[in-house]
């Protein structure tokens, strides 16, 4: 069953001026209930623009979003979130730096929680409580610090917690381990998996680690100049190495898929 | 004025202005947004009150003017919010248009006093100071203690000590239900609250709204209490905010919302206390202004200048 339909998306930046940029490019995508999918593409070729075009961040010239049969392509942003959980490469932004870990998972759960006067009550902390223990990484003890004391990988994982915790249909990672080091990196990877499996959520993960673009998921497309290019899954996918991958690439786009960092991990 | 009278008229105004240091708080603190509303939503409660005081109504007065604040707080919202302007664009414009809104609700004049006229016995006509909060609970004091020279300063004092207290405790449970939560989240980190699929700008609007109904509240009280409303009485009153603000956080650190809550309180008597302190020694009172704005710099640059300190103290110890 289709979870999300991206129909024909355009979007061109500074029209009318000389940096005139053509984000979306005509971008189609129809989204299997439960599919993980990995995006690549060089910088700018419009990955992280077709996220905020799924999330409502600015109004597109054209095309037609469906998620679950209902078209949001019009609805406002802080609306479609309550079915669509995102996380950045940035571990800041996912949570409030001065409020509480409870408070900021509260805040986060605030369209399923349970009724209650004050925001934070005893139900929904146990079960925060139950949920941060699954992360193993201490949490479950410190409810009451500060997000801002906690530290880049803590913070990402606590955001994947806030992204997931009110069970959104759609789960969009922008690259989110690209800020943490090697070790925690892998961590919240780990945890990204075994949280995706559990609740069977609907992903797409942007990344510029080619094996590990190939490795996760179940599908895998790149992008390049606002449009996908490529759309590999199934056998198809499981034979493809990442000679192959750039093989496919260069064939297809008549170029190099080329970036510094994508080489370097690749 | 004996040491003791002195103190007491001190934390008297203290109390008086302290929903307006708590507004200041709202803003400043918990939203993070500079809002420049608030020298207008002052007078706007201390007109409103006056006008409605007048009518013989001296707590629907106090309600008026809280109303009044919160009306000006929600047009500086939906400027910020749905008309995308700058925040302190947004607060200078609100203050500039209540200009004209207090002048009229003044009558066209720049003062208003509490009084109204009635033909007495002799059919003659005089003035009638009319009903206020801080007269009734005066006679009330009166009565209880059979003092009939019960101290005015000492009466405000008391009944506007209640009053703070009661908003102080409302304000502090608010900051934990989830609207007062998503106020503060709002302040915090606007897209995760987007994210968490909440209208942040729903929460912004309301916090404004919050903290200039909150400094409209000291206007009405404060025009009660000196029994008129002045025009004028607003210029300087954001920097007299701040200055209570960071006097609170330097007895108490800037810690969580209810700390806060209670330093801005701490710091508006605070610094009523060193205002007293400088017209002692014969400041002139049109000295306010400069002194607040010398507390509100020096205030900010202190914490600046303890870290330099700090830090060279430290480079010396690694060179020994």
């Amino acid at each position: 069953m289709t979870e999300l339909t991206l129909k024909n998306l355009r979007k061109v930046f500074e029209r009318g001026t000389p940096n005139v940029k053509v984000a979306l490019d005509g971008v189609s995508l129809d989204v299997e209930r439960g599919d993980f999918i990995t995006v690549l593409g060089s910088n700018g070729a419009g990955k992280s623009t077709l996220f905020n075009a799924i999330l409502g961040k600015f109004r597109l010239d054209q095309g037609r979003i469906v998620l679950d049969g209902e078209d949001i392509t019009r609805q406002r942003d802080y609306r479609r979130a309550l079915n669509i959980g995102c996380l950045y490469q940035d571990p800041m932004r996912g949570t409030a730096p001065h409020m509480t870990i409870e408070e900021n998972l509260a805040l986060a759960y605030t369209r399923k929680a349970s009724r209650s006067f004050f925001a934070v009550n005893r139900r929904d902390s146990a079960k925060f409580r139950d949920l941060l223990r699954e992360l193993d990484l201490g949490l479950e003890d410190r409810l009451k610090t500060r997000m801002g004391l906690l530290s880049g990988g803590q913070r990402q994982a606590a955001s994947l917690l806030m992204a997931t915790i009110a069970e959104p249909k759609l789960l969009l990672l922008d690259e989110h381990t690209a800020a943490l080091d090697p070790a925690t990196a892998e961590k919240v990877l780990d945890l990204t998996k075994r949280i995706v499996a559990q609740r069977r959520l609907t992903c797409l993960m942007i990344t510029h680690n080619m094996h590990q673009a190939l490795e996760m998921g179940n599908r895998t497309i790149v992008m390049d100049a606002g449009k996908i290019v490529l759309d590999v899954s199934g056998e198809e996918r499981a034979r493809l190495t990442v000679q192959g991958l750039l093989d496919r690439f260069r064939a297809d786009a008549g170029r190099d898929l080329d970036n510094d960092r994508m080489l370097l991990q690749a | 004025m004996n040491l003791f009278a002195l103190l007491i008229s001190a934390l008297s105004q203290g109390m008086i202005y302290a929903p307006m240091a708590l507004g200041v708080f709202v803003a400043f603190s918990v939203l993070n947004t500079a809002d420049l509303t608030i020298d207008g939503s002052f007078v706007a409660g201390m007109s409103v009150c006056a006008v409605v005081a007048i009518s013989g109504h001296p707590y629907l007065a106090l309600l008026a003017g809280i109303a009044m604040g919160a009306l000006a707080g929600l047009i500086t919202g939906l400027l910020q919010t749905k008309l995308g302007i700058n925040a302190i664009l947004s607060g200078i414009l609100t203050m500039t248009g209540l200009y004209t809104i207090n002048f009229a609700l003044l009558g066209g004049q720049s003062n208003l006093y509490l009084q109204r006229m009635e033909v007495n016995a002799a059919g003659a006509e005089t003035q009638v100071a009319s009903e206020t909060v801080y007269k009734t609970f005066r006679s009330l004091m009166v009565q209880l203690t059979g003092n009939k020279r019960f101290d005015a300063n000492l009466s405000a004092l008391i009944v506007t000590s209640l009053i703070v207290a009661a908003t102080v405790a409302l304000l502090a449970l608010f900051f934990y239900t989830r609207t007062g939560m998503a106020i503060r989240a709002t302040g915090d980190n606007e897209e995760m609250v987007r994210s968490s699929s909440i209208n942040a700008d729903r929460s912004r609007i309301l916090g404004i709204m919050l903290s200039n109904a909150l400094v409209a509240f000291s206007g009405a009280l404060l025009c009660e209490q000196q029994r008129y409303a002045d025009l004028h009485f607003g210029s300087g009153m954001l920097v007299v905010g701040l200055a209570s603000v960071i006097i609170g956080q330097v007895f108490f650190g800037q810690r969580g919302v209810t700390i806060g809550i209670i330093s801005a309180v701490i710091g508006s008597l605070a610094y009523r206390l060193i205002l007293q302190l400088a017209y002692k020694i014969e400041m002139p009172s049109y000295a306010v202004k400069l002194l607040s704005a010398v507390i509100v710099i020096v205030a900010l640059t202190l914490p600046k200048l303890k870290r330099a300190l700090s830090e060279r103290r430290a480079a010396k110890e690694d060179v020994t």
